[in-house]
């Protein structure tokens, strides 16, 4: 513990100086789950070069060493006392960050949280990395955009109860109609276990020899398929799709199981968030239901009734750009 | 009724009647090469069975094999993954000699701690896996890390059979020799069919337990790498949920939860049935909350056959007892 509490420290107070350097530019602190992570390590990135398009801002990129809410809590108190202009934070906890947001909020510190969110009355707006509407598009897109004379295709899901995969098929079928000549043959169950996931997938070749692509949306179950593609030596027949991470895809698209799947782009998600807590402390948005805030390059997030907005479609990933992220998440 | 005598023979005739069913509805499942590819997929499950029948054998039941199997498989992964280079021969050693301790880690505990075995299985169960978070770190050991090698050696097909299916062959044999051939399969059965007899004749009941969950421990061990290969794949939460399949397949292979009765050839025909409905259900078209009560239903079945084999027996002894007296 004595050690985690030092690096925070260390953390916490190199923050400090560099804010010292420079103290007319706007202070914006992104505050992470924890430090040392891919994912956060390339959101951090997307930050800086937010500030750097932006001119006048100086990113404090910071979070505890491990991802606990009382870290997170610690950080973000030393924060207040050194009067950033803005936190946007990516919560461990959705409710246990809300005491010590709000104080930050009543001394006038615009506070937004993005990836994983904070309960309503702890920010002024969460930045969602996208929406159930765009991944139930983005997941057929993926797979028609590479049969351009249409074909058959199948959907592996997680449980026959996963909420998010369930609704993201509603979704995907709901759109079904921009996509002529597609044709969903089958929804399977792999149940996010490697061995069902492989079994439902050979069964699906078997069942259906003219299938053209497997529509995965479910980290587990594309995995498992791209497997089950390799080992039946289809591989080039059927093309392997949907979610997943770029660490854990990087062999099926190597292989070429997997032409190219899709998953929230950290880089883009912390250039965003940046760019919207710039906005808020600047004053020329504010976040409230209906408001639209723009986000640079990536175009606006609308807010909804909750204020959370959607940052945009999943980013799409391929062989051209799997090696520079497979290493990040 | 004298059919019914030979499980083996029931099963195989239940075997056959699925593969018919099965091939009403879709024709292509019975050509040798489907039943191959469905074997192979089989091979872990027979692997476990037969590990799981002799710790069954001995009155007891692990929990922990496909935590066992998860952790061992976590394990020579991130070997893999550390040294590319090491042979397979190495991480087959690896694996069997890890499963092998961590299934003496339930041994003791049965044996030295006399705890129910139910109860160290489902705690060594939960500890395995919070071991594999602790070594992994939550994070994934990923295809394109592991060597070609090491994911390849499962698969290499040999006498158009791949590896793996060779393997399940293999610990079949051994396993058939051990339990009918040497003191120490006898032993396994006289503990669970009546420890006290077993210990009258000068058979250590604990010890037995114990070498039966080490057998058992060795045999996930080499499962967890075979596993891992073949779905070139390692997480925490591998194979979750398995034992009860392995323990299904060994219900279903007759042998009995009450210790001392249940063959080589039953354990494999219990998991071939398994095998067979799970690679099955999905080329046939059946609606997923279907698929879940198909396999249930298959497992009580085979309970009931069970119950009403041992039933007759028990009649059988009562009334010449009633007789006698």
């Amino acid at each position: 513990m004595k050690l985690t509490k030092l690096l925070t420290t260390v953390a916490v107070a190199s923050g400090l100086f560099a804010g010292a350097a420079s103290a007319d530019d706007m202070r914006i602190a992104v505050v992470v789950k924890a430090l040392g992570i891919g994912f956060f390590e390339a959101a951090a990135k997307g930050a800086e070069e937010a500030a750097a398009e932006l001119g006048d801002v100086e990113i404090i990129y910071t979070g505890p060493t491990d991802t606990t809410a009382e870290g997170q809590i610690e950080v973000i108190n030393s924060l207040i006392a050194q009067n950033v202009d803005a936190i946007a934070v990516s919560a461990n906890d959705t409710d246990a960050l809300v005491p010590t947001l709000k104080k930050a909020m009543q001394r006038g510190i615009k506070v937004i949280s993005w990836d994983s969110g904070v309960a309503e009355e702890g920010r002024m707006m969460h930045l969602n990395p996208s929406s159930n509407p765009l991944i139930g598009n983005m997941i057929i897109k993926l797979a028609a955009d590479h049969l351009p004379e249409g074909g058959e295709v199948a959907v592996l899901s997680a449980t026959t109860t996963s909420t998010n995969q369930n609704i993201w098929i509603e979704e995907m079928n709901k759109v079904m109609g921009n996509y002529p000549g597609i044709e969903v043959v089958a929804t399977v169950y792999g149940d996010d276990l490697a061995d069902k996931s492989y079994r439902e997938a050979t069964g699906l070749m078997q069942s259906y020899p003219d299938l053209d692509a497997i529509i995965a949306p479910t980290s587990v179950g594309i995995v498992a398929a791209a497997q089950a593609v390799v080992d039946a030596g289809k591989v080039g027949q059927v093309n392997v799709t949907g979610l997943g991470l770029p660490s854990e895809m990087a062999g099926a698209v190597e292989s070429g199981a997997s032409q190219s799947f899709a998953i929230w782009n950290p880089i883009d998600l912390g250039y965003s968030a940046t760019m919207i807590a710039y906005h808020l402390a600047k004053g020329d948005a504010t976040a409230e239901p209906g408001a639209t805030i723009s986000m640079g390059r990536m175009g606006e997030v609308t807010l909804d009734d909750t204020t959370s907005g959607a940052m945009a479609d999943p980013f799409v990933y391929d062989s051209s750009n799997i090696d520079d992220f497979k290493d990040i998440f | 009724m004298s059919f019914l005598k030979s499980r083996e023979a029931i099963l195989t005739g239940a075997i056959v009647a699925l593969l018919a069913l099965v091939a009403t509805r879709y024709g292509a499942f019975i050509r040798p090469a489907n039943l191959a590819a469905v074997f192979n997929d089989t091979s872990p499950l027979i692997i476990l069975a037969l590990g799981q029948m002799v710790v069954i054998l001995t009155r007891c039941i692990d929990l922990s094999v496909a935590a066992n199997l998860a952790l061992t498989g976590m394990v020579c992964a991130m070997l893999n993954v550390a040294m590319p280079g090491l042979p397979i021969g190495v991480i087959l050693v690896v694996a069997l000699a890890l499963g092998a301790a961590l299934g003496a880690i339930n041994g003791l505990l049965v044996w030295k701690l006399d705890i129910p075995p139910i109860v160290v299985t489902l705690g060594t169960m939960t500890i395995f896996r919070g071991v594999i978070f602790l070594l992994s770190d939550g994070q994934w050991v990923n295809s394109h890390e592991m060597s070609a090698s090491f994911t390849g050696f499962a698969r290499h097909v040999i006498l158009g059979l791949p590896v793996l299916s060779w393997i399940a062959i293999l610990v079949a044999l051994v396993m058939l020799v051990v339990m009918t051939r040497t003191p120490m399969g006898r032993a396994l059965y006289a503990v669970g069919g009546n420890p006290h007899a077993a210990v009258y004749t000068g058979i250590n009941v604990g010890r037995s337990q114990f070498i039966a969950f080490v057998i058992s421990g060795m045999l996930a061990g080499l499962c967890g790498y075979l596993w891992i290969a073949r779905y070139a794949v390692a997480y925490v939460d591998i194979a979750g949920g398995f034992e009860l399949d392995v323990v299904a397949a060994c219900v279903i292979g007759g042998i009995s939860i009450a210790g001392g009765i249940g063959t080589v050839g039953g354990a494999i025909l219990g998991a071939l049935f398994l095998g067979i409905i799970k690679n099955a259900l999905p080329v046939v078209d059946i609606s997923p909350f279907w698929q879940l009560a198909i396999s249930g239903a298959a497992i009580i079945i085979a309970v009931l056959f069970n119950a009403r084999a041992d039933r007759t027996k028990g009649r059988v002894i009562l009334k010449s007892a009633e007789v006698t007296q």
